[in-house]
């Protein structure tokens, strides 16, 4: 990590929240504010503007204070946004997306104001429970991975990160020895390009990333005429889908955008499940099954006035709702989009779903951290790979990509490196 | 004191003695130099080559500063040869076999004629001490020698041990003395002492050597000198041999084995694994069925060869029979048995970025003493204790080399703060920065530091001066040369047809456009010339790479900047977790970018740690 970089971080507390700030410190904060908020304001004093690079993420206040009269004596900023997960997730995302920024480690913005003579000593001390909160974060962000299976993969990927700097190495080093051959041994180029993808897998795999940014998908499913439609509807409030009684009438997939406490929803309209004739129908059946396996929350509505149908196993969680509680020989706790009946409490439902799904809220940083480590080790990774041919400069995106992943695992200095070396290789006159 | 007082004494002759009473002299401090005898001064005790991948980058770094090193080398050198030609300059490493005898007399006359420097011949048994500090040092013949400050390089003669099969012999190197007192007066001091072995191999005569049947290996055509102050190499030009151990070799070796100092268990201290002895290799690496050697001819009125990789410590008979079944080498004369040797080190981390000693203030340590190995790795440490000596004494700055611009800040920053296991070797997968820290560029990164120090004298200053001037009109011209794409490809250089405009210091980054392309587009270019172009050429080829680094190299220098006092009491700083606690008390880092580099540390706890720094200097200034 670098201490030039153009740091950015959520400064405000824990998410959802009326108001949530990020600070932005760095040469590169003019830069930032053209970019993504239509360029600096007047210096200490709000501005509001439409806040993002090329889609707007949101609306806000922006106050620019250009160094040294600013809390780090760099240029900064503050965009004061709407707290909820996904703005502050899309924001945080696309500005350290930019060269040259990323986010702050625990203290640094601390740690660049006393450095710039901007802080008395006492509050410098007040650092103490910062370096215990860190601690307790490292260990609740150990004990995450842990929980996600992490621990293994992490392992594997450190050993094969250093194999293939030991073999790089090795030729820059070595390449006078008799046990180093001539040529760089061709399982590298698929070692590099294995474990770029891997990590990029990886990246992906935060779930809860992805989730913030692209929306909580949550499938509508069940038999024919259950009130799917109706339901999404009435959810999003509006006419979108074409809701009739008869039969079969949905046959494409919709995704209706909903934001519910603060989290956006992607509610997915699809066919009804049974089989059918219909060729039409047919595909629509077998795309609602590829929905299915995509949600994060499926809701499995059953009528009243039809035989029941087995649901089917789905990989996300289902809540099975029974529907139309106005009908006569409705389940009690059946909802009703004509009385509103239950609607409430669903919403409810779906909210605390998705945020069991997103997971707390101060690992909302440390998982974004984690993701773009990966994705800056994949790139380098990708980089060392289309480089082979000049080795010294693919050995460099190497050490990049263990540089980008010391975090996730751990130091991996020149004397491991060597360590290694000396043990497969036969080096030395 | 019975004999006259110098501001410097350096102990040793050796390539660390010579480097630092040379740079101790340069700055202007009367200096003496104390060695056994004057006749070995620059002996090369293991095998006669200077340089290669790393060192060769150590060698440029010393030349710089205007050591004697590479002057030396090039005066000496029978065969050079740039290793990994075929790779990015930044991993070429420059290498000479150097002829011993016209080493020795090129470095004894390069002592001879520094000004401010004298030798004295004799054994320092003591040193002075003081009050705390240094104040001269005793000689084993009663004499005494006032002084302000002591370097001591004393390679493998602290309490050396050579062992050669069943027999051991103290000896710091095969038939000289070892020293003995000065071991004790470095344990009465309460330092940390470890024990290193190396080894050495036979000296074989090569007349006795069947050549015809080897493979040669000439040296470069024509040979790149290592001081940029060497326009040409004058000597003939020699060729070394190849020959590899055989079956027979090996069933020897392995049938003997307990034969040897280093398995029978007589030696516990440890080797350097870059440089295992042939043992190790039959032993470690059961499955290869050969090793290469290289024969590698000690001079050029000198029949003696030196066979490179087969550094033993079994018995004569065993040496020679092995030696004997190999290709060439079956009447093969031993000149001088291989050994192995155990020397005392002092734990480098006892000592400061400037390479004094931390618990006796005067007191300079550089070379294998340190834990190093090898004579450039040598002769860099000494040049850096031996310009802190004459710098303290003189009450001016010290000089510290930073990680981020040369191999011998990386070498004394591993040192310091990391300690040794085995003999620190330099490669070149040690410099973070490697694509900046090249071979080809030592001058433009320290010769400035050089002239500023006083260490560079004004022929090669002005020589700098001159080249830099060169290089930067000519990168000027470069980066204001602009052309169109389509311009571009209408002088035949292949650039993406993007509309974007480039400067001829980008193109000439680009693997296929060479300097002489950028001459049909630009004829005015001529005006740079060809080892100017040559060289911005490398400069463009990594100046992305070296962009990117820029904010890194800058982090890491501010934080080498600020020093930790010793008083410093990470017990008593409210905050750290135990376990950072107990690992910068352990290794108690000199500075805030050694803090940074220990695992486990956190901005935050740096801040903190300058906080602690800070407070204390407000309270000292009040």
């Amino acid at each position: 990590m670098s201490a030039g970089d153009t740091i950015i971080a959520l400064s405000s507390g824990s998410l959802p929240s009326g108001v949530a700030i990020i600070r932005i410190s760095g040469q590169l904060t003019r830069t930032l504010l053209e970019a993504f908020a239509g360029g600096p304001p007047r210096p200490r004093h709000a501005s509001l503007r439409t806040i993002g690079r090329n889609n707007a993420i949101d609306e806000g206040l922006v106050l620019f204070f250009p160094g040294p009269r600013s809390f780090t004596g760099e240029d900064c900023a503050e965009l004061q946004v709407h707290g909820s997960r996904a703005v502050i997730r899309a924001l945080l995302s696309a500005l350290a997306a930019e060269p040259g920024v990323r986010l702050a480690d625990a203290g640094e913005f601390t740690r660049r104001a006393f450095l710039n003579g901007k802080l008395d000593l006492v509050q410098v001390e007040g650092l103490s429970d910062l370096l215990a909160a860190e601690t307790e974060a490292q260990r609740r962000q150990a004990g995450e991975r842990l929980a996600g299976g992490l621990t293994r993969d992490i392992a594997l990927w450190r050993e094969t990160l250093i194999e293939l700097r030991v073999e790089l190495e090795a030729h820059l080093d070595f390449s006078d020895e008799g046990d180093v051959g001539t040529n760089l041994p061709p399982h590298l180029a698929t070692g590099i390009a294995e474990l770029a993808k891997t990590l990029e897998h990886a990246a992906a795999r935060y779930e809860g990333g992805r989730i913030v940014r692209e929306g909580f998908r949550v499938a509508l499913a069940g038999p024919p005429n259950a009130g799917k439609s109706s339901l999404l509807n009435a959810l999003a409030r509006s006419d979108v889908a074409i809701v009739t009684s008869e039969a079969g009438t949905t046959r494409d997939i919709k995704e209706v955008p909903v934001e519910l406490g603060g989290q956006l929803c992607l509610f997915v309209d699809m066919a009804g499940l049974r089989d059918t004739d219909s060729l039409a129908e047919a595909e629509g059946v077998r795309r609602a099954r590829m929905e299915l396996d995509r949600a994060d929350l499926v809701l499995w509505l059953e009528p009243p006035d039809q035989a029941p149908i087995a649901p089917p196993e789905t990989r996300a969680p289902m809540i099975v709702i029974p529907t139309k509680g106005d009908l006569p020989g409705a389940d009690a706790a059946a909802i009703s989009v004509q009385t509103g009946q239950g609607l409430d409490d669903l919403m409810t439902a779906i909210r605390k779903a998705a945020e069991l799904a997103i997971g707390e809220g101060s690992l909302l940083v440390s998982h974004e951290r984690d993701r773009q480590a990966l994705l800056h080790a994949a790139g380098a990774l990708r980089n060392a790979g289309e480089r082979l041919h000049l080795p010294e400069l693919a050995a460099e995106e190497l050490r990049r990509t263990t540089h980008s992943l010391e975090t996730l695992l751990g130091r991996v200095d020149a004397e491991m490196i060597l360590d290694r070396l000396f043990a497969g290789f036969c080096i030395g006159k | 004191m019975s004999g006259k007082a110098y501001d410097v004494i350096i102990v040793g002759g050796g390539h660390a003695g010579c480097e630092a009473a040379a740079a101790a002299a340069r700055l202007g401090v009367s200096t003496a130099l104390v060695t056994h005898k004057r006749a070995t001064i620059g002996e090369m005790s293991c095998n006669p080559a200077i340089g290669g991948l790393g060192k060769g980058h150590l060698v440029r770094e010393i030349d710089a500063l205007d050591g004697l090193m590479g002057r030396v080398a090039d005066a000496a050198g029978i065969q050079f040869r740039v290793l990994n030609r075929r790779k990015g300059p930044a991993v070429r490493g420059p290498r000479a076999q150097a002829d011993r005898a016209l080493y020795r007399a090129a470095m004894q006359k390069a002592i001879a004629e520094q000004p401010n420097l004298e030798v004295i011949e004799g054994e320092v048994d003591d040193l002075i001490v003081d009050h705390g500090r240094v104040e001269g040092v005793a000689l084993l013949d009663g004499r005494t020698f006032g002084t302000r400050a002591v370097v001591l390089t004393t390679g493998t003669f602290l309490r050396g041990l050579i062992h050669r099969g069943e027999e051991t012999t103290p000896a710091g190197r095969l038939g000289e003395k070892p020293v003995l007192g000065l071991s004790k007066r470095l344990e009465a001091l309460g330092l940390q002492l470890g024990r290193l072995k190396t080894g050495t191999p036979a000296r074989l005569d090569g007349t006795s050597i069947d050549f015809s049947m080897l493979e040669a290996q000439p040296g470069d055509e024509p040979p790149e000198p290592f001081s940029s102050l060497t326009e040409t190499i004058t000597n003939r030009q020699v060729m070394c041999h190849v020959t590899r151990t055989t079956a027979e070799t090996h069933r020897i070796i392995a049938d003997n084995i307990h034969r040897s100092a280093m398995y029978s268990g007589r030696i516990q201290s440890r080797g350097p694994r870059y440089c295992p002895s042939i043992e190790d290799k039959i032993v470690r690496f059961a499955d290869r069925d050969s090793h290469q050697i290289f024969l590698e001819p000690e001079g050029l009125d000198d029949p003696t060869i030196y066979p490179n990789g087969l550094s033993t410590s079994l018995p004569a008979d065993v040496q020679e029979a092995f030696l004997r079944s190999m290709p060439g080498l079956a009447d093969v004369r031993i000149v001088k048995l291989g050994y192995a040797i155990e020397y005392d080190h002092v734990d480098p981390r006892e000592l400061l970025p400037t390479l004094a000693l931390r618990r006796l203030p005067g007191l300079y340590l550089a070379g294998q003493i340190n834990g190093t190995t090898g004579y450039e790795e040598a002769a860099a440490q000494g040049l850096i204790a031996g310009a802190n000596a004459a710098l303290a004494v003189s009450d001016r700055a010290p000089l510290m080399l930073s990680r981020t611009a040369s191999y011998i800040g990386v070498m004394i920053d591993d040192l310091v703060t990391r300690g040794v296991s085995e003999p620190y070797r330099m490669f070149t997968s040690r410099a973070e920065f490697r694509l900046h820290l090249r071979s080809d560029n030592a001058d433009q990164r320290l010769t400035t530091l050089g002239v500023e120090t006083g260490l560079v004298g004004p022929v090669r200053a002005d020589h700098y001066a001159k080249k830099a001037r060169r290089l930067v009109a000519g990168r000027a011209l470069l980066e204001t040369s602009v052309t169109t794409p389509s311009e571009a490809r209408a002088t035949g250089l292949a650039v993406n047809a993007d509309g974007q405009k480039r400067t001829a210091f980008e193109l000439l980054s680009y693997p296929d456009i060479a300097a002489e392309d950028l001459l049909r587009r630009w004829p005015d270019l001529h005006v740079i010339a060809p080892e100017t172009m040559a060289q911005l050429a490398v400069d463009a080829q990594y100046a992305v790479y070296v962009d990117r680094q820029r904010a890194d190299i800058e982090a890491v220098r501010r934080d080498e900047a600020i020093a930790i006092p010793d008083w410093v009491d990470y017990a008593a700083i409210s905050g750290l977790s135990i376990e950072i606690r107990q690992k910068l008390t352990a290794r108690r880092p000199a500075t805030l970018a050694q803090a940074q580099a220990i695992d486990g540390v956190t901005p935050a706890a740096l801040t903190l740690i300058l906080a602690i720094i800070k407070r204390g200097a407000l309270r000292k200034a009040s």
